[in-house]
């Protein structure tokens, strides 16, 4: 389990991020949304130790995370970034091997036939068995951010941190992305993190949603609490309708833009 | 199959030349043998002359390719180049310094070079590096920046040098095997195999690093480390080659590309088979530089820019 207690993240002397918690928790997953800089990306980069807090602590399986090395860490919590551009031809069993680095003894040798085995088993789930010899700037965008998510899971860390991980992706694309993400955490004692601007996405898959402004919570909680016409107008500074989703009963976030009425 | 390559690029480089020797007889000569046949004169060509140079050209090649190959995965940039980023006449400077300010010690000149291939890789790097990594026309212009402001460095130096010796440092400049000493040798040697090995013992992090720092770190690599590792390594390399041998361009991109080419990207296979595909490169490149035109020679580094030239381009345009 992950805890973030009253953190507060600095750049120089800009205040990112004041003043915030959370309690990642097996089986859940966890949403953060809010406008452009309200500190979503600075959190998720914070609480893998890629950024130190200015003041607060974060406690990893019931240690101070600054106690664990690098590898240790990287066992535990896995992240999905947005897509990097690659300039080296690497085949998507590669790619995805990659998540195994952490479970080797040192930074160097071979993998075990546990890692090629793993590999194998994350890339028939994520349905990339048939593209395991493709190179990876080859396959199709989602095909690639599938790959991205196969090589966070195969990582087997309880604790998954997903930035933007459905931006530029199609419908069924977006759903497939995060149906797996529910699968894991369901099947395993994982938590997930996930920072996105698509509302109605965090509504549907989320147990927790965190709205977030100028690097302060404005609310958090249940997606039916946090996501109130009110709360979402605070933020986002645009009126909403929010009724149920008539298949699902979750909120249904539609933004009433002013010129159209 | 690339070291059975290396023994025959060996065997043939020993006996072709301005004089040809026999090959039976020198390959039975090279494998400790007495008596094979080869005249006193021959056996002092083999001995003094062809195999101190190839075993020079073995170590610049196994230093420049390892040394390609670890740029080429820390900038994460496939263009990246000793020669091309400046590295080397970083090293030149150094040597030059070495040589004008503390002539008298030979080992000035390799401890000199290394520090002048590692400012000017620091240099590239912080010029090179944007928010996405070094893109290729960032590297591109950092490596012109860094070589045109060496160069004119490099003038300064000459100009303080007396004017028998500025022809043979224009040779040199430009790669040239043939004015080296043992210790020399040596320190290439031993730098070579210190460097490859620290770099082939940091490939797995590289092969993570190479596709992106934050992902690495996001996966378990140290990122500062391994990148300050990678520095010394590559730096080392470089020095250790250009003090004994001058700025022979491009080895650090034709040779692992082509092992890209033919084993992938995984820097684990790459760095060590780029160690032998680079000894096999400048061994085939000198054997040119003295025939082509022998009994005058070519310094060597004309020749591996002659290939590299037209394949940095074609990379550059396939993109």
């Amino acid at each position: 389990m992950l805890e973030a207690q009253d953190i507060s993240v600095r750049y120089g002397e800009r205040l990112a991020v004041s003043s915030f918690s959370l309690q990642l928790k097996p089986h859940r997953i966890t949403s953060i949304i809010g406008p452009n800089g309200a500190g979503k990306s600075t959190i998720l980069r914070t609480l893998n130790g890629g950024l130190q807090p200015a003041t607060g602590e974060l406690v990893l399986d019931g240690q101070p995370l600054r106690a664990f090395s690098r590898r240790a860490i990287a066992r535990r919590i896995a992240v999905v970034a947005q897509e990097a551009e690659l300039r080296f031809p690497v085949t998507v069993f590669e790619f995805v091997l990659g998540g195994r680095y952490a479970w080797a003894a040192s930074g160097w040798g071979w993998e075990t036939e546990r890692d090629l085995i793993a590999t194998q088993q994350i890339l028939h789930e994520t349905q990339l068995e048939e593209l395991s010899g493709r190179l990876m700037n080859e396959i199709s965008g989602g095909e690639r951010q599938r790959a991205v998510l196969a090589r966070a899971l195969v990582t087997e860390a309880g604790v998954l941190l997903l930035d933007e991980p459905t931006a530029n992706l199609d419908l069924a694309h977006q759903a497939t992305i995060l149906a797996l993400v529910r699968q894991r955490c369901d099947t395993r004692e994982t938590s997930a993190l996930v920072v996105t601007h698509d509302i109605n996405l965090a509504a549907e898959f989320s147990d927790q949603v965190f709205l977030m402004k100028d690097g302060k919570t404005v609310a958090s909680g249940r997606p039916e609490e946090v996501l109130t016409p009110e709360l979402l107008k605070e933020v986002f500074a645009v009126r909403v309708l929010v009724d149920a989703h008539p298949i699902t009963g979750v909120p249904r976030v539609t933004p009433v833009h002013e010129m159209l009425r | 199959m690339l070291l059975g390559l290396l023994a025959i690029v060996l065997l043939l480089a020993s006996v072709v030349g301005s004089q040809r020797l026999p090959l039976g007889s020198s390959l039975c000569a090279l494998t400790g043998k007495s008596g094979c046949g080869l005249t006193s004169e021959q056996q002092a060509i083999l001995f003094d002359i062809r195999l101190p140079r190839i075993l020079l050209a073995g170590a610049v090649g196994i230093c420049l390719a390892t040394a390609g190959a670890g740029y080429q995965a820390l900038l994460r940039n496939p263009l990246a180049e000793p020669y091309l980023l400046g590295v080397s006449n970083g090293a030149a400077v150094g040597t030059m310094v070495a040589l004008v300010f503390f002539g008298t010690h030979e080992w000035s000149r390799p401890v000199m070079a290394f520090a002048g291939a590692l400012a000017a890789t620091f240099v590239v790097y912080r010029l090179a590096r944007g928010r996405a990594g070094a893109t290729p026309e960032r590297l591109i212009l950092a490596g012109v920046i860094v070589t045109t402001f060496l160069s004119s460095g490099i003038v300064f130096i000459t100009t303080l040098m007396d004017a028998t010796r500025i022809r043979s440092f224009t040779f040199w400049l430009l790669g040239d095997l043939s004015g080296t000493t043992s210790n020399l040798l040596l320190v290439t040697f031993i730098a070579a195999i210190l460097g490859v090995a620290v770099l082939a013992l940091n490939a797995r992090s590289l092969n993570l690093m190479m596709l992106g720092e934050r992902d690495a770190f996001d996966l378990g690599v140290e990122v500062g480390r391994v990148r300050i590792t990678v520095f010394l390594a590559a730096s080392l390399l470089v020095g250790a080659s250009v003090a004994s041998s001058g700025s022979v361009g491009y080895v650090g991109l034709v040779v692992p590309h082509l092992v890209r080419l033919s084993f992938g990207s995984d820097n684990r296979i790459g760095i060590p088979a780029s160690a032998i595909g680079g000894a096999v490169f400048v061994i085939l490149a000198d054997t040119v530089a003295r025939t082509i035109i022998a009994p005058r020679e070519l310094p060597v580094g004309a020749i591996t820019a002659l290939i590299g030239a037209p394949l940095f381009v074609y990379l550059l345009k396939r993109r």
